[in-house]
């Protein structure tokens, strides 16, 4: 029933967060972000080891544990919430869903096992130069060679690209926008980092000059499965939205209780209370949007296309707001490299213009709720 | 969670099927719904309700309103009075109130609020004083919603200045039909006439009509005002859809059957305010409609402020559900459960900047001039409203920031001074000497 929650749901949300608190303090978010790789191996390999989060949406015929939407959604909220710097979005979000959106048996059975055990990072490669997610217009090509295709282009803002072993990149092929495999080490792939305002999670270009690839599910079909992963993925991104939004509520109460100023705690003055109530609105509305949103991927539920959308805008503006004014309420210290303000700051704004902007997904909602010809599903 | 939900829905089916006559007069259905205890279902199971959990009360209020069954009468009997007499008062007040209200024998209304006396209402000036087994009551209240048709009005008067001003107040039920009990209408600023001016001259109460304890009002006080934040916050849908007219100067329109009942409300549909559709997602259902009709349906603007508002609309029904749905999993819901009025008042911003922008210059328009047969116009008017009734905005906020956040309280010197030494309300230089308020 919607937004009642498991014991297994608020379990795994309690289980996570210690982890976390854990294995990733800001101690470790810092030395992880200024490192190229960005993100701890042996982290990484509890995260799969001990918890099974990589194989969380992966049926358990593949080695997953078979849970949902929901699941996810509460992972990537104390994922966002810590900060966590690990390719875990790029592979066990973008890959997992783009793997199982396009319905390629043989290809589930040869690469979620290895994700699901850890072993593989895989990601998702749709923009191009102009960042857009988008199937149309693509000048990256897919030809036949042999029994195989070959694939020459450039692929931009690729989510951990540069560590991925398992590029999912999506090439205009004869038959149309096509999903194809691509190794990390394929040869004729040239990978640079990006320097990213976000320096917690890293973005590569790829250079792809005759990479061999292989084909997932059929040519022609990579916009469906484009647009039903991303779907999936704005609703993942908001429940990581949502974590951060509330860490940096939290991290403002926290502040305005013991900073004293004309001889009084600042979170006794309206004008810092006000914004910190605000800031709860925000942030609870936020949750409640995502979360419903979670739910109705859980179901299968038409309203997806929607609600997906209304999430990821409405979280995306809630976490901006809420790490802008955190830094406001902190004042001076607030803007300084030492505190961690300023990493929420940058992950807000770079997950906000991340997967299509806020008013571009309100337009996809206004879609569905202003051309009646357009009906959900 | 499912099974007990759909056992409240299934009795209230076969209780309807069991009761429900649209032959039988208004009246008779009202007391025949107050003593089954379905009339509020959520109330307590020993006082006129069932004991139903929020969410398996709305799905009985979904059987009532798929046969269009008329609800006891709205207002602040059944909204305030009625909850918090049950929570406050004496089982002899509970006897002689809470049926009244729901057959709507009586209307009541909030006698709270006073010129000097806003945010700050204990600082109240409206005094009692003690007259054998009578309280003497002198005083003016205002922003007075239904006082020229209430029966009873929830006092909060002044029965002890010289302590501090929290300690020396008490809750009344008070008759309003006597000689000492003046309502005079008040034009707010839409030009109509919503509330009005209460004034007692040696007004009288009996002592028996105390809710709580003499100076305890404070307390019994705090309980009508988390009645009125809870359900100004809710959105509509969660009750009657129809309900029936309350109070002694509308008696006479019980005696018509149900079924006459029913199908005037039907024809008068036409009169359903935005006010409560604003709210929830539905609101946006006439702005895109005016937006078709003025050819702004294209504007990305438009399109971007329509979906604004209906995600707000959406997040607000979603707060509550996920509110409702904490409550039945760990018996209290979390803090989203505070946030439905401020979201309200946003939400009714929103849909006036939405609406004005897609009128553009017909939003000069009022009447059948304007647009939307001229609830534009209305709608645009009453939007500061909500922002100020039942706590402002700014109290909110400082509500959530201190008992939701843990917010140290602003430093108030005026809560350990005696009532008596305060100065209170909108103070003229001149006449601001010490004393003069009290």
């Amino acid at each position: 029933m919607i937004f009642t929650f498991t014991d297994e749901q608020t379990e795994l949300a309690a289980t996570l967060r210690r982890f976390l608190q854990d294995k990733s303090p800001s101690s470790e978010v810092r030395r992880l972000m200024a490192t190229e790789q960005g993100y701890d191996p042996q982290t990484w390999a509890q995260l799969a080891g001990q918890l099974g989060l990589q194989g969380l949406v992966i049926p358990e015929k593949y080695g997953g544990s078979g849970a949902g939407p929901v699941e996810l959604a509460v992972a990537c909220e104390q994922m966002g919430r810590a900060l966590l710097c690990a390719p875990y979005f790029a592979t066990a979000v973008l890959g997992v869903h783009a793997l199982l959106a396009s319905g390629d048996q043989a290809a589930a059975e040869d690469f979620l096992p290895a994700i699901a055990d850890g072993t593989t990072i895989a990601t998702l490669a749709v923009p191009e130069a102009d960042g857009a997610w988008s199937t149309e217009g693509l000048q990256t090509r897919a030809r036949r060679s042999g029994d195989g295709y070959r694939l020459d282009g450039r692929k931009s803002f690729v989510l951990d690209g540069h560590v991925a072993g398992l590029l999912l990149v999506v090439a205009q092929a004869d038959g149309g926008p096509s999903l194809f495999a691509v190794q990390g080490g394929a040869d004729g792939l040239e990978r640079r980092l990006l320097e990213t305002l976000d320096m917690t999670r890293k973005q590569a270009v790829l250079e792809l000059d005759g990479v061999p690839g292989r084909l997932i599910g059929a040519e022609g079909t990579a916009g469906d499965v484009v647009a039903r992963t991303l779907r999936l993925a704005a609703v993942a991104l908001a429940a990581e939205q949502v974590g951060g939004a509330q860490r940096c509520l939290d991290m403002s109460v926290e502040y305005a209780k013991i900073r004293m100023q004309f001889g009084r705690p600042i979170g006794s003055f309206q004008a810092i209370k006000h914004m910190c109530a605000d800031l709860l609105l925000e942030v609870e509305s936020a949750r409640s949007v995502a979360y419903y949103a979670a739910w109705a991927a859980q179901d299968g539920s038409d309203e997806l296309p929607l609600v997906s959308s209304l999430a990821k805008a409405f979280c995306s503006e809630a976490y901006f707001r809420a790490a802008a004014d955190n830094i406001q309420i902190h004042g001076g210290i607030g803007f300084t490299w030492e505190h961690d303000a300023h990493l929420y700051y940058r992950r807000a704004k770079s997950t906000e213009l991340m997967l299509g902007t806020p008013s571009e997904h309100r337009e996809i909602a206004a879609s569905y709720l202003i051309d009646r010809a357009a009906t959900p599903g | 969670m499912e099974a007990t939900g759909s056992s409240a829905r299934q009795q209230a089916r076969d209780w309807i099927e069991e009761n429900f006559d649209p032959q039988l007069s208004l009246r008779a259905w009202l007391e025949r719904l107050a003593d089954s205890g379905w009339a509020c279902p959520a109330w307590p199971a020993d006082w006129y309700g069932r004991g139903l959990a929020p969410e398996q009360a709305a799905l009985a209020y979904e059987e009532f309103n798929r046969v269009d069954a008329p609800g006891p009468p709205a207002g602040l009997g059944v909204m305030l009075a009625a909850p918090t007499i049950i929570a406050n008062g004496s089982d002899e007040l509970r006897r002689t109130f809470v049926r009244a209200v729901l057959v709507g024998d009586h209307a009541w209304c909030q006698l709270f609020s006073e010129p000097g006396a806003g945010s700050d209402l204990a600082g109240l000036q409206t005094k009692a004083e003690r007259d054998g087994d009578e309280f003497v009551v002198n005083g003016q209240k205002v922003w007075t919603s239904g006082g020229q048709i209430a029966d009873y009005g929830m006092l909060l008067a002044r029965t002890d200045p010289d302590v501090p001003k929290h300690r020396g107040i008490t809750y009344f039920a008070l008759p309003m039909n006597q000689p000492g009990v003046e309502v005079r209408p008040l034009i707010q600023m839409t030009g109509e006439s919503g509330f009005s001016e209460v004034f007692f001259s040696n007004a009288r109460v009996p002592a028996s009509a105390i809710i709580g304890e003499l100076n305890g009002g404070w307390g019994v006080a705090l309980s009508t005002l988390g009645f009125e934040r809870t359900s100004l916050g809710t959105a509509t849908g969660l009750g009657f859809r129809l309900t029936s007219p309350g109070g002694s100067r509308f008696l006479a329109q019980q005696e018509i059957s149900v079924a006459e009942f029913i199908a005037a409300a039907k024809a008068n549909a036409r009169s359903y305010g935005v006010g409560g559709t604003a709210m929830t997602a539905g609101g946006i259902i006439p702005l895109v409609t005016l937006a078709a009709e003025l050819g702004r349906d294209h504007d990305p603007e438009v399109r971007q402020q329509i979906v604004r508002l209906y995600t707000l609309g959406s997040a607000n029904s979603w707060n509550g559900l996920r509110a409702g749905a904490a409550l039945r999993a760990r018996g209290r819901a979390g803090a989203e459960a505070s946030l439905g009025k401020l979201m309200a008042s946003r939400i009714g911003r929103q849909w006036r900047d939405t609406a004005s922008l897609i009128a553009g210059p017909h939003g000069m328009l009022a009447g059948e001039d304007g647009p939307l047969g001229g609830r534009l116009a209305s709608q645009l008017l009453a939007t500061p409203g909500p922002s100020i009734y039942g706590g402002s905005d700014q109290i909110q906020r400082n509500i959530i920031g201190e008992r939701v956040l843990g917010l140290p309280k602003e430093p108030d010197p005026s809560r350990t001074v005696p009532f008596r030494q305060l100065k209170v309300g909108t103070q003229v230089a001149e006449s601001a000497a010490p004393g003069e308020a009290s």
